[in-house]
């Protein structure tokens, strides 16, 4: 009892687990980003333009349903941090001289605030510094316009602006190749040769005002200052993707729950069933000695209270331990102070309430048949129990079946509903691990195809502002370039009616070999002479199809609408991408032949050198490593979607063995005469376990394929529910996605004989075979 | 013992027991289920174990069979100690050398009549055919039928045919007729009555029904664990002619 007890409080506290880890991690984070918005005052509005003067701000304070307005200089540098060699890009921003800034307040960590009027200090991301190991004091060197300053940590901040601190060029962050510093405004105007002026502004909203008429208003204002488009907040990068990992844990937190806790809810039902009505002789016992059925009602109600509570609070514990560590480590991807980490009541009520509802109406039915039961004909060992011959003996090989496997196959057969619900309960569990197999591969696969088919190049580099093409086949000169090509991107709002999404429109070669442009089934796809080229995910995204026609919004400079033929669509798991040939793009822009950066292939030696030569180029602003960027990526993706499922395997694994355990237990203690037969007989342990292990193995083998097409749906639910902007996972299926389902399956069944075994063992014979005297 | 040694000087036993006992160790208490048992089995005689209820006879013929093992004394069977043996040798010996039979049938539920049979034939080294075994109990109609199909005086016979279908050298009964009538006990004895005289099977049956020791070459009487009378049958009297 005490195994089959544990195995079922396994599956309770596994159920109760998986919700509580997922809806209060879903919880956690988004509470701690309410709060730390509403604390720093995020911005509703955000607004950059080429220059305003000063005074400028006074009008933007008047625009209608504006809280508060904050005008800043915001320029794009490089850094260069003692003791490290590689190109560091990054982004100062102006705080007021001496005020806190009324929109977008800095937490502070450690240390201070720049002091006022100091143009040498400045604060510090906090994980950037963490990154460096930069400390309040400490120096650091940054490049703004070409001219170097030498600045000094004065403290280590955080800002609901930058929660996910991510590069102009990059997928994930990647905090020690690119910074946002905080610098008093005069000294960073003076620098950036913003005197009297400013580039950036951000607002707040009142309570009541619309979102689209501010962002109108302020983009007339800003027009002629050469505002490129303001937006709101829901285009603002940290934000937006600070969203969307909260909406995949918001999808994860729903599908897999009910997944799981569906799951084990009908386990339950099935284990607990089981359970009582192995024990219907004590029942008649019980009932014999005067016991009600009401007493003994009672009795199984407080057995399976006891196995629920002690499941439940196993689940709670566990899932509180887990989920806690969970929003840390997504913690390390967002910056907030604190993480507002609760446990809800109702998240606990549900979990109890389902684990324990579906436990009492296995044991409810179970009890129910047994006190019905008049004592004398329970206590009666029960007669040989009925067989018949059926389809079974009609095959042809039945006459070649042994009798130990006759054995098997005529108790399976002989009850196929219970039969069934093992294979299904075991399927479940396999089903579980597919899902979590598939999503591993998927992503494996999603990255790879992003990094072999698509960025082909090793080096990226952005210039401060548009520049001749031959800026590019000079970079051919450098030490170690085997080859570089310019590409031209421009900052562009695609419109279709009502829908809309703002991306950058890549200018890229007609035969691009650094930037693969290919198509589902990865075969190379031409960038058309007109027209553009849109992923899939952006094309059914604004609802067009090739040949139609999208609007394209110029945010650079002067802002135009221009409608541009739909020439393809393109496959690409991760970004949303728009793709035109370079000239076209040139055209579009009315400009000559320019490039805004180029992509290098490089050699690994000379790297070094070729860095420091890239970095004393002026016109360059950024330079990043794609092989960087991909372990950046891949450690990200491994830290939060693939910790989750991590989590997820554990528990299928801990189902899996529980259902196989205890339908084992319970098929030896039926079996048990039975078997103590076949040892008289003469039958080896080895001989008489295999009419259990044989059962086991089995439903087993049924049970895997029947997993396999149930976790099919499954994996495809989640992978609808999960497409996102930043990055959409394929749904692939491998073999190996099978293979782990069924290994899994396989583990937990080896493991459930080989405790089993231990008791077939030490089957006696002579108490086994004792009449009821 | 003396005057069956006289008597049997020349017959070969088939099993010797010197000094044997056995103690259930229940924790608080000891309970001596045998208490020195010095006793022979011969070969082909058909001998009926008697005694009261607790006495200590069916521990007696459970080690003899190998399914317990004795606390002291020793038990030889033709040439090999059994209280020596292994478990794998213990499990060779039952496989090869003894038929069982139980007061609870012991059928396997989910096999036929003749399936139950084929479980010990497939295993053993010079079988009977299923048929042939369940012939020999009278049951070559009933083949094909499972356990729950079967009266219980079938499943007994079942039993029988299962246990001498490996040709055993000694067929143990515990209290075959225990859970039946007496009409239908008398087809159940007839069949072991046909199998020892037919096949020669020395045969060991345990009863507490004094009529039934009639049907033996040797009675041997038990009380607390102690062998208490031993008596030879002039003749012996064919279980149809039983009545109890
Ligand atoms: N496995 C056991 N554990 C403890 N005591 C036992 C066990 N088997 C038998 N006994 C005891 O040993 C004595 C002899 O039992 P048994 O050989 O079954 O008697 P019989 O077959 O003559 O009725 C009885 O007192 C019985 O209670
Ligand atoms: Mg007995």
């Amino acid at each position: 009892m005490k195994g089959q007890s544990a195995a079922i409080a396994v599956v309770v506290a596994a159920g109760v687990m998986i919700l509580i880890v997922f809806v209060t991690t879903y919880d956690a984070l988004t509470l701690t980003q309410k709060r730390f918005y509403e604390d720093q005052r995020f911005a509703d509005v955000f607004a950059d333009l080429k220059r305003a003067p000063n005074h400028v701000a006074g009008r933007l304070r008047a625009v209608d349903g504006v809280n508060h307005v904050e005008t800043r200089v915001s320029a794009p540098v490089r850094i260069e941090v003692p003791g490290f060699d590689e190109p560091v890009r990054g982004r100062v921003v102006s705080l007021p001289e001496e005020h806190e800034p009324l929109v977008n307040r800095l937490y502070l960590r450690e240390g201070a605030f720049p002091p006022p009027w100091r143009a040498d200090a400045a604060a510090v991301n906090e994980v950037f510094a963490e990154a460096h190991g930069l400390r309040p004091g400490d120096t650091f060197n940054v490049i703004i316009r070409g001219q170097l300053e030498r600045l000094t940590v004065s403290g280590i901040v955080l800002s609901p602006e930058f929660i996910y601190q991510l590069g102009p060029n990059d997928l994930v962050p990647d905090y020690k190749r690119y910074g946002v510093l905080w610098m008093r405004e005069r000294g960073l105007a003076k620098a950036f040769a913003m005197d009297g002026a400013f580039n950036n502004a951000v607002f707040t909203l009142r309570p009541d005002a619309l979102s689209e008429r501010v962002i109108e208003l302020v983009d007339e204002f800003l027009a002629p200052y050469g505002g490129i488009g303001a937006y709101g907040r829901e285009d603002q990068l940290s934000h937006r993707f600070l969203e969307e990992e909260l909406d995949q844990v918001r999808t994860m937190a729903t599908v897999l729950p009910v997944i799981f806790l569906g799951v084990a809810a009908f386990l339950l039902h099935v284990l607990m069933g089981r359970i009582i009505r192995t024990q219907r002789e004590q029942i008649a016992v019980l009932k014999a000695f005067g016991h009600t059925n009401g007493e003994i009602a009672a009795h199984y109600a407080l057995f399976t209270g006891l196995i629920v509570c002690a499941g439940a609070v196993a689940g709670v514990a566990l899932g509180a331990w887990v989920a806690d560590g969970l929003a840390r480590l997504y913690m390390e991807y967002f910056r907030f102070p604190e993480v507002s980490f609760r446990l809800q009541g109702w998240v606990l009520a549900v979990a109890v309430f389902v684990a324990g509802g579906a436990a009492f109406l296995g044991a409810y039915g179970a009890v129910r048949s047994a006190v019905s039961l008049p004592p004398a004909e329970a206590m009666r060992p029960p007669l040989p129990e009925r067989f018949q011959r059926g389809l079974l003996e009609q095959s042809t090989l039945w006459a070649r079946i042994s009798q130990p496997t006759r054995i098997i196959l005529r108790n399976l057969s002989r009850h196929p509903l219970k039969s069934g619900l093992s294979v299904v309960g075991i399927a479940l569990a396999g089903a579980l691990l597919l899902v979590g197999s598939q999503l591993f591969r998927a992503i494996d696969h999603m990255v790879d195809f992003q990094y072999r088919f698509v960025l082909l190049m090793d080096i990226h580099l952005t210039f401060t502002e548009p520049t001749p093409e031959r800026a590019a086949r000079e970079l051919l000169h450098k030490p170690g370039v085997r080859y570089a090509e310019g590409y031209r991107a421009v900052p562009v709002r695609l419109v279709n009616g009502s829908s809309e999404y703002q991306t950058s429109l890549l200018g890229i070669e007609r035969d691009s070999r650094l930037r693969g442009v290919v198509d589902a089934e990865r075969r190379p796809v031409r960038v058309p002479h007109e027209g553009i080229l849109l992923t899939t995910y952006l094309a059914d995204y604004l609802g067009i199809r090739p040949g139609d026609t999208v609007e394209v919004e110029i945010l650079e400079g002067r802002r135009r609408m221009l409608p541009v033929p739909l020439a393809g669509v393109v496959e690409e798991p991760i970004g949303v991408s728009a793709y035109m040939e370079r000239r076209a793009v040139n055209r579009l822009m009315r400009e000559g032949p320019a490039v805004t950066g180029a992509w290098i292939l490089a050699d690994n030696e000379l790297r070094e050198t070729l860095f420091r030569e890239l970095r004393d180029l002026a016109r360059v602003d950024g330079i990043g490593l794609v092989g960087d960027a991909e372990r950046a990526f891949r450690k990200h993706l491994d830290d939060t979607l693939l910790a989750f499922m991590g989590v997820v395997l554990f528990l299928s694994i801990s189902i899996a063995f529980a259902v196989i355990y205890n339908n084992a237990r319970i098929a030896l203690a039926e079996r048990m005469r039975e078997l103590a037969t076949l040892r008289v007989l003469g039958f080896t342990r080895f001989e008489v376990s295999w009419i259990l292990i044989g059962e086991v193995a089995l439903l087993t083998a049924v049970a895997i394929p029947v997993g396999w097409g149930i976790g099919v749906g499954f994996a495809y639910a989640l992978n609808q529910a999960m497409a996102l902007d930043m990055y959409r996972v394929p749904f692939i299926l491998t073999p190996w996605t099978f293979a782990f389902s069924a290994a899994g399956v396989l583990v937990a069944s080896v493991l459930s004989v080989v405790v089993m075994s231990k008791r077939i063992l030490r089957i006696d014979m002579v108490t086994a075979l004792k009449t009821g005297e | 013992m003396t005057v069956a040694r006289e008597t049997n000087g020349c017959l070969r036993s088939v099993f010797r027991t010197e000094g044997v006992t056995k103690v259930y160790d229940m924790g608080e208490v000891k309970i001596h289920a045998l208490r020195g048992i010095d006793m022979a089995l011969y070969a082909g005689e058909l001998m009926v174990l008697l005694g009261p209820s607790g006495c200590g006879k069916s521990t007696l013929l459970n080690i003899l069979g190998g399914l317990d093992t004795a606390t002291n004394g020793t038990v030889t069977y033709r040439d090999q100690d059994l209280t020596r043996a292994d478990e794998r040798a213990l499990t060779r010996y039952r496989r090869h050398e003894v038929g069982f039979v139980f007061q609870a049938y012991n059928m396997i539920p989910s096999l036929t009549a003749r399936e139950n049979v084929a479980i010990v034939t497939e295993i053993a080294e010079n079988p009977m055919t299923p048929e042939e075994a369940l012939a020999l109990v009278g049951l070559d109609d009933r083949m094909d039928h499972f356990p729950s199909q079967l009266s219980g005086g079938q499943q007994q016979r079942v039993a029988i045919a299962r246990a001498i279908a490996k040709r055993p050298s000694v067929l143990l009964c515990d209290e075959p007729t225990g859970a039946l009538d007496s009409k239908t006990s008398v087809a159940v004895l007839e069949a072991i009555e046909n199998i020892n005289r037919g096949l020669g099977t020395t045969t060991a049956l345990i009863t507490h029904n004094e009529v039934i020791g009639e049907m033996a070459d040797r009675v041997v009487r038990m009380s607390d664990g102690k062998i208490v009378d031993e008596r030879r049958n002039d003749s012996r009297r064919p279980p149809g002619e039983l009545e109890w």
